[in-house]
């Protein structure tokens, strides 16, 4: 008996020895697997853009997938030093607002303009939180080309979502406030606060936006947004929490409700409205940023009324009761499921289109809230997935009919399959899951390849750097059944929310250079021939080029102290990536990084006698070093005419 | 005959040849264009981007017309009308002649070449920034390649014929063909 139990356990011993050699050798295999997906040998290009928000940065990075790599930072609402974003003469107009200038801004949600439900690639929008804008990117020049301020909001975070064929982009007040604003206390926030939810139209051939109308709803917080599209095409769905509408420890006070709303509007309808006239014409005050690529400088336009709709106006605004808190609203490719994503329930709650339509045509009300319709609950709903996680956030699509979810509190995302409502799939996220993105996956059809999670917490996944550390994104590859995870990398800022593109959609409209002839700025200077100086009182003008490797003029004297001299700079290159930059001791912004063909301007106003360099910041060529000038600053009551030179001639 | 005269004629249309510089920091070659009667950017900018290179070794700009292109194409319209009196009076013997002159004028045509080429990698600025000397202290030139390739500095500078001159070898190539073809044909007359 004892022979049999000793062999029988060493029989098991080496059985476990043997499987475990197993298991080591396979993940090896796999390991190398995983790296192939993701590697882009040197050289290669990356299948697809990822353009993800920089959050409390301000900012919108360019990443490629599949390898993680960071090419752009693009200045949106935050001053950018490097590129003179905010600093020079051109782009300081980007940042005014109707509180002044303001240097900094809260980026969170970037979408890509679309064109029959399909994303395009012609721009993308994204949304400021803190003082509520929306900022237009040209996917041309990958540059920040138009701001528009929203008027009557406060932390617009249900932004920037287009409508199916870019008609509309809209921008939604998470933080209601007194409408019009007023001298009121606190707590009289009850029927007094209001949420402005806003629709912004996009023309159709340049892009440009123009605020179209806002509907005044009740004082909630309003969460996030997407469009219908398909069937449920006309209509946009947001999310909104504190039902309760309190105004303080709102952690406590606005998680109270069993139930909140997805208000579901019909901006075909608002249309209707507004052209039969039944709107009111408010006054107001915002501003709208343009910046022309022909003349390469921005205008700041204030804008001074508004149009606004009464949301109890009959067919404009319905509201669809969801569990609890919702935070993401999303809809599904086909437009007919409305997930909304309750970060307080342990349910996620799906409604149908379908069943909206049927339950406000036999006005299947269960009450009203301010004058707008309440539907039934247990009519409207498609079905519901029954404890997927914990804390769901957003849901993001693949177009073959599963859903992904992400689960801030049990730091996972879901995979669930639309009409079933079963999981298939759940993975871990590293940590904490803000939102999702898959290309394409918010709209009529996904690039069903990719899922980007992108995170709160990374504490140990990286080289440790201090307190403040990264925050990461985790790259799964969703072609298969089950998820793979391919790749963890860090991100600038807090990404929010992403949006992805194939790189052919994108990279053969990206241009290479300005062209000098089409340059229409008011100081260019199209040849060194053109250069010169020019005093008007005590402003000074100064025309100057750059070229491998000299400034034209290059040595500039009779400037006085107190003087307000703009260097007016003009890169006469036109030969792709051949950038020059300028700065001059003493003056008191950043440099100028000027492209091929464009024209940049700074502001120096000396305060010292004396000769004073400037120089070329970019490397630009093998004699980079010698691409310097000089000026010289005489005391203010000097006689000293002004004279400028290169090569002393 | 009359094909030749035409296939030549295509030389006004496209360019006679080409000049490509590729570089490490170049992965889209950038190059001259060589017409009857100009010299042109290959793509948009090219010959100030070239230039702009060559200035740091001294070499000249390099000028969209020399004094070659005032006659050039009158001596080819000379040929053309040649060619086309010879064609209809048909007399084959002369068809030979033409082919004969229009290999002479194309080997004047590449010495002439030669030349501008030699001027062009010889004639540097005394102030050039950057001047590169051989193992015996002599400064080495940058004469591009008459034909072929040939590694200058940091480039590949590759010297081509271009369609116009593909047109004109076949035009010249067809006269002989329309002389054989000629002969053949009184060798069945005699018959």
């Amino acid at each position: 008996m004892k022979l049999v139990k000793l062999s029988l356990s060493l029989f098991i011993a080496t059985l476990m020895v043997s499987c475990g050699g197993n298991t080591t050798g396979q993940s090896g295999a796999l390991k190398s697997n995983v790296a192939e997906k993701v590697y882009v040998a040197p050289g290669e290009h990356d299948e697809f853009y990822a353009f993800i928000s920089g959050g409390f940065s301000g900012q919108l990075a360019v990443y490629g997938l599949p390898s993680g790599r960071l090419f752009k930072v693009i200045p949106v609402f935050s001053q950018d030093p490097e590129k003179a974003y905010g600093y020079n003469e051109e782009t300081k107009p980007m940042l005014n607002t109707s509180h002044g200038f303001v240097p900094w801004g809260d980026a969170h949600h970037p979408d890509i303009s679309q064109t029959n439900g399909v994303i395009d690639g012609r721009w993308c929008f994204i949304n400021e939180n803190n003082t509520p804008r929306i900022a237009k990117i040209d996917l041309t020049t990958f540059e920040t080309t138009e701001i528009i301020e929203i008027p009557n909001s406060a932390g617009n975070h249900s932004s920037s979502f287009v409508t199916e064929n870019s008609e509309y982009v809209v921008a939604g007040t998470r933080f209601s406030v007194p409408y019009p604003q007023q001298d009121i206390p606190i707590k009289d926030y009850k029927g007094n606060f209001k949420g402005a939810l806003s629709f912004i139209s996009i023309d159709q051939e340049h892009g440009n936006m123009d605020l179209a109308f806002q509907i005044m709803m009740p004082g909630f917080n309003y969460d996030l947004a997407h469009p219908g599209r398909g069937k449920s095409h006309g209509w946009f769905f947001f999310s909104t929490y504190n039902t309760e509408e309190s105004n303080t420890l709102m952690e406590v006070n606005a998680s109270q409700n069993d139930k909140d709303f997805i208000a579901a509007i019909n901006w075909k309808k608002a249309e209707e409205y507004i052209k039969a006239g039944q709107y009111t014409l408010a006054p107001t005050n915002y501003a709208h940023n343009v910046y022309d690529e022909s003349t390469h400088m921005a205008t700041s336009t204030m804008k001074k009324e508004v149009k606004i709709l009464d949301p109890a106006l009959p067919g404009l605004v319905y509201f669809l009761p969801t569990p609890k808190s919702p935070h993401g609203c999303d809809v599904d490719p086909s437009g007919e499921y409305i997930v909304g994503n309750g970060k307080l329930s342990a349910n996620l709650t799906v409604h149908s289109f379908t069943k909206m339509l049927t339950a406000i045509e036999n006005k299947d009300f269960d009450g009203e809230a301010y004058g707008i319709p309440i539907l039934n609950y247990d009519n409207i709903v498609a079905g519901i997935v029954k404890q997927p996680g914990l804390g769901p956030l957003h849901t993001e699509f693949d177009g073959k009919g599963n859903a992904y979810t992400s689960f801030f509190i049990s730091s996972e995302v879901v995979k669930w399959k639309l009409g079933t409502w079963e999981v298939l799939d759940r993975k871990p996220t590293y940590y904490s899951v803000g939102h999702i993105m898959i290309p394409g996956g918010n709209s009529a059809k996904p690039f069903g390849k990719y899922a980007l999670a992108m995170n709160k917490i990374t504490k140990d996944r990286y080289l440790a750097t201090g307190p403040e550390v990264t925050q990461s994104a985790q790259l799964f590859d969703i072609s298969g059944d089950k998820m793979e995870l391919l790749l963890d990398f860090p991100t600038i800022g807090e990404p929010h929310y992403a949006a992805g593109c194939p790189a052919s959609l994108i990279e053969p409209n990206s241009r290479k250079i300005y062209k000098l002839e089409e340059n229409e700025h008011p100081y260019a200077t199209k040849t060194e021939r053109d250069a010169k100086v020019v005093r008007d009182g005590n402003i000074v003008h100064i025309y100057m080029t750059m070229i491998r490797s000299h400034f034209a003029p290059d040595n500039i004297e009779g400037v006085k102290v107190g003087d307000k001299v703009y260097f007016h700079v003009t890169n006469l290159e036109q030969d792709y990536d051949v950038p020059h930059g300028v700065s001059m001791i003493g003056a008191n912004t950043s440099e100028l990084l000027i492209m091929p063909g464009q024209t940049e301007t700074f502001l120096w106003e000396p305060k010292q006698i004396g000769v004073w360099p400037f120089y070329c910041t970019d490397f630009c060529s093998a004699l980079h070093q010698e691409m310097q000038g000089y000026i010289r600053v005489s005391p203010k009551d000097s006689k000293l005419e002004l004279s400028w030179s290169l090569d002393d001639e | 005959m009359l094909t030749a005269v035409l296939f030549i004629s295509g030389i006004f249309l496209f360019p006679m040849w080409q000049i490509t510089l590729g570089a490490p920091q170049y992965p889209e070659p950038i190059g001259m264009s060589i017409w009857i009667d100009k010299i042109a950017d290959m793509n948009p900018n090219d010959l100030k981007n070239i230039n702009l290179m060559n200035h740091y070794i001294g070499m000249q700009e390099i000028p969209e017309h020399i004094k070659e292109f005032d006659f050039f194409p009158y001596i080819v319209q000379i040929m053309i009308a040649f060619g086309f009196v010879i064609a209809f009076i048909g007399r084959p013997k002369l068809y030979l002649v033409w082919f004969g002159t229009m290999c002479v004028l194309g080997v004047l045509g590449m010495y002439d070449f030669w030349l501008w080429e030699y001027n062009y990698g010889h004639d540097l600025s005394d102030m050039a920034a950057i001047k590169f000397t051989d193992e015996f202290g002599e400064p080495i030139a940058y004469q591009p390649p008459l034909i072929g390739r040939k590694v200058i500095l940091n480039f590949v500078a590759t010297s081509l014929p271009s369609t116009g001159a593909y047109l004109l070898f076949t035009g010249m190539f067809l006269s002989v063909v329309a002389f054989y073809k000629s002969t053949k044909e009184k060798a069945w007359k005699s018959i």
